[in-house]
């Protein structure tokens, strides 16, 4: 044997202590493999139920009035529609406070401002989303929204639900946005001091045009989390048997969440001849899809912004 | 440039810098920034003024005890939230051990263990996206393979219904954010610490059990405490797994007992108090966010109490 491969040998240390090494590391990629499976579990089990549920329903079903899973109706145009109404309305919501509270605090706030106030919204970003639907549904529509439309509005309606989910993702487009726009290098703020221009012009024209992907990115989250937001919908909005095609937003009516919200808590568990229990999955796969694209759409933005800077 | 404003010019130049002339776009602007974090402010006051007042009679009339151990009921007067409360600690120890060992087990692989190879990137990226996906896709994970495929074992009796397939769906479902959390905690551990362990003979193991775990302690505990507290909150995907929300007895029965048997929680009686019509039922639901809310401060402030002392640990 050669003094080498003894030395090596040496190095590598005992066989039992190599054999431990070996199972701790095995545990470990084990749980990192974990969340491929539960990746693939979720594929699976939305596809094969959304599979039976297109197979078997008549085509010409996922086009009428409106989405009366049990009476055989899945007008697939009514929940996108309402869909894009509540999330439309969120952002309405969430776009101007979060995006103008990130610019206040990125470039106005003193440090010490920033350290009371960013707390505060993250006490925001955790408030459960029941709260925030019993909020929409007791607060916002009787004392803010009947004092506005009177009569017009329904107990239970769209724009209360969206307001709800609008509250919801403003500390999402808020941080995110912070943290684009304090990524933006100061050398290029100092540069714009340094031509004269005032506060306001630094941050209109040159810190925000330079954070732009950062908050497109945070917009196209906070979108995807509204369009994903289940409960704020299912208590605020309130129609839970079906509701017809429509874009009022001060009726009541039916987002994708919300649609599977209704179907998991109504008494599908009795096995009818309708397809409801499989829509429920049809509906998931939906969602997943679309959240996937607009998070992975995101994400390009982010990067975007990591690689300039 | 002519004589004229060359004349001029050091005149204006002199006025601007010295007149204090009023910056009214400029003024205009950081009002309307201040109003939108007023805005926001104002909502979050508004809406724990609004729970909180709305929450009172029950506290003058039942009490804070007799409201928490009081039985689940239809009838407002007596309707207390014992299942649920219940249901939700049980729910939150259960995702604690299933989510805890296997996100930080996941994140010390990514971060320590694994080299920059396509599989590494594939399952980084799989748990960004698994990060954004909406909670209650989670629930019909859940209800595909827990309730309907495994419930025979996870509940026999309730149809599959019961805390094992509620816990591992939110175990599940915080997942992704235990890992992200914990890896971002590893990568903010000084490479020279590893490299010192190393240089003088730890094997990986005990690099990152007496080196890295340690300086990381702090970030780790704060993230998969938080993460927890989202699994407390969450009631889209218990709805779908099964959630009880009206009367069911607890019983004095052994732990798989219990485990396999049904649950309620208190995010979804949240929903389903908040749809009845009775009244009653508008200051009961008031009186259960009040709780809801308290056992999150609990629990951030478990979280911040865990951070700062780890913190003082490693720097003595």
């Amino acid at each position: 044997m050669t003094t080498h491969e003894e030395m090596a040998m040496v190095l590598a240390g005992v066989p039992a202590r190599r054999r431990r090494e070996r199972r701790i590391r095995r545990f470990f990629f084990a749980a990192a493999a974990t969340s491929v499976v539960i990746s693939l579990a979720i594929v699976a089990s939305l596809a094969g139920e959304a599979w039976t549920f297109i197979s078997n329903v008549d085509l010409s079903a996922l086009r009428s009035l409106g989405w009366f899973p049990r009476r055989g109706m899945y007008d697939i145009a009514t929940l996108f529609a309402g869909t894009v109404l509540v999330a439309g309305i969120a952002m309405l919501v969430a776009a101007p406070l979060g995006m103008g509270s990130a610019v206040y605090l990125s470039e106005y706030g003193s440090p010490r401002t920033r350290r009371i106030l960013k707390p505060v919204l993250e006490v925001l970003a955790g408030i459960p989303s029941v709260v925030l639907g019993f909020f929409a549904l007791t607060f916002i529509t009787p004392t803010v929204l009947k004092a506005i439309f009177g009569d017009a509005i329904a107990g239970f309606n769209m724009l209360a639900a969206g307001i709800g989910v609008g509250i919801l993702t403003i500390p999402l487009v808020a941080s995110i946005t912070e943290d684009a726009l304090r990524a933006v290098p100061r050398a290029l703020r100092e540069a714009s001091y340094g031509l004269g221009a005032s506060r306001m012009t630094t941050s209109i024209r040159v810190v925000v045009p330079a954070a732009v992907s950062g908050v497109t990115a945070s917009l196209i989250l906070a979108f995807s989390r509204a369009v994903g937001e289940t409960m704020v919908v299912a208590i605020a909005a309130g129609a839970t048997g079906g509701s017809l095609f429509s874009w009022d937003p001060l009726t009541n009516g039916q987002t994708m969440t919300a649609a599977m919200a209704a179907l998991a808590i109504g008494s599908d568990r009795v096995r009818g001849d309708d397809y409801a229990f499989q829509s429920l999955f049809f509906l998931g796969l939906l969602l997943f899809l679309v959240t996937l694209i607009l998070n992975v759409v995101s994400e390009r933005f982010v990067r975007r912004v990591r690689q300039k800077y | 440039m002519n004589a004229a404003t060359m004349r001029i010019a050091p005149e204006a130049v002199a006025r601007a810098l010295t007149t204090r002339r009023r910056d009214v776009k400029g003024t205009v602007f950081t009002a309307v920034l201040v109003a939108t974090l007023v805005a926001a402010m104002a909502v979050l006051a508004t809406l724990l003024f609004t729970v909180i007042t709305g929450s009172l009679p029950v506290w003058r009339s039942r009490g804070v005890g007799e409201f928490v151990t009081s039985q689940m009921s239809a009838d407002p007067e007596v309707a207390g939230i014992w299942q649920a409360f219940y249901g939700s600690l049980l729910l939150m120890g259960f995702t604690a051990v299933i989510a805890l060992p296997t996100g930080v087990g996941a994140a010390i692989y990514l971060e320590e263990y694994a080299s920059d190879t396509r599989f590494t990137r594939i399952v980084n990226a799989n748990i960004r996206n698994l990060a954004g996906v909406p909670s209650i896709v989670y629930g019909l994970l859940g209800l595909a393979i827990f309730v309907k495929l495994l419930g025979g074992i996870t509940g026999p009796d309730v149809e599959g219904r019961s805390v094992i397939a509620g816990g591992l769906t939110l175990g599940i479902l915080v997942l992704p954010i235990v890992i992200i959390t914990t890896a971002e905690a590893l990568r903010a551990v000084p490479t020279s610490i590893r490299e010192a362990a190393i240089g003088v003979g730890a094997t990986p193991w005990q690099t990152i059990r007496h080196h890295i775990l340690p300086v990381a302690a702090p970030g780790i505990f704060t993230g998969t405490i938080l993460s927890l507290g989202r699994a407390f909150g969450e009631a889209a995907p218990l709805l779908l797994v099964g959630g009880i929300t009206t009367f069911f007895s607890t019983g004095d029965s052994g732990l798989i007992e219990t485990l396999q048997g049904r649950f309620s929680a208190m995010p979804v009686l949240v929903f389903s108090w908040s749809r009845l019509p009775q009244g009653g039922f508008r200051a009961l639901t008031a009186a259960l966010i009040v709780i809801m809310l308290l056992v999150l401060l609990l629990i951030n402030g478990a979280a911040i109490y865990l951070r700062n002392r780890f913190e003082k640990g490693v720097s003595s």
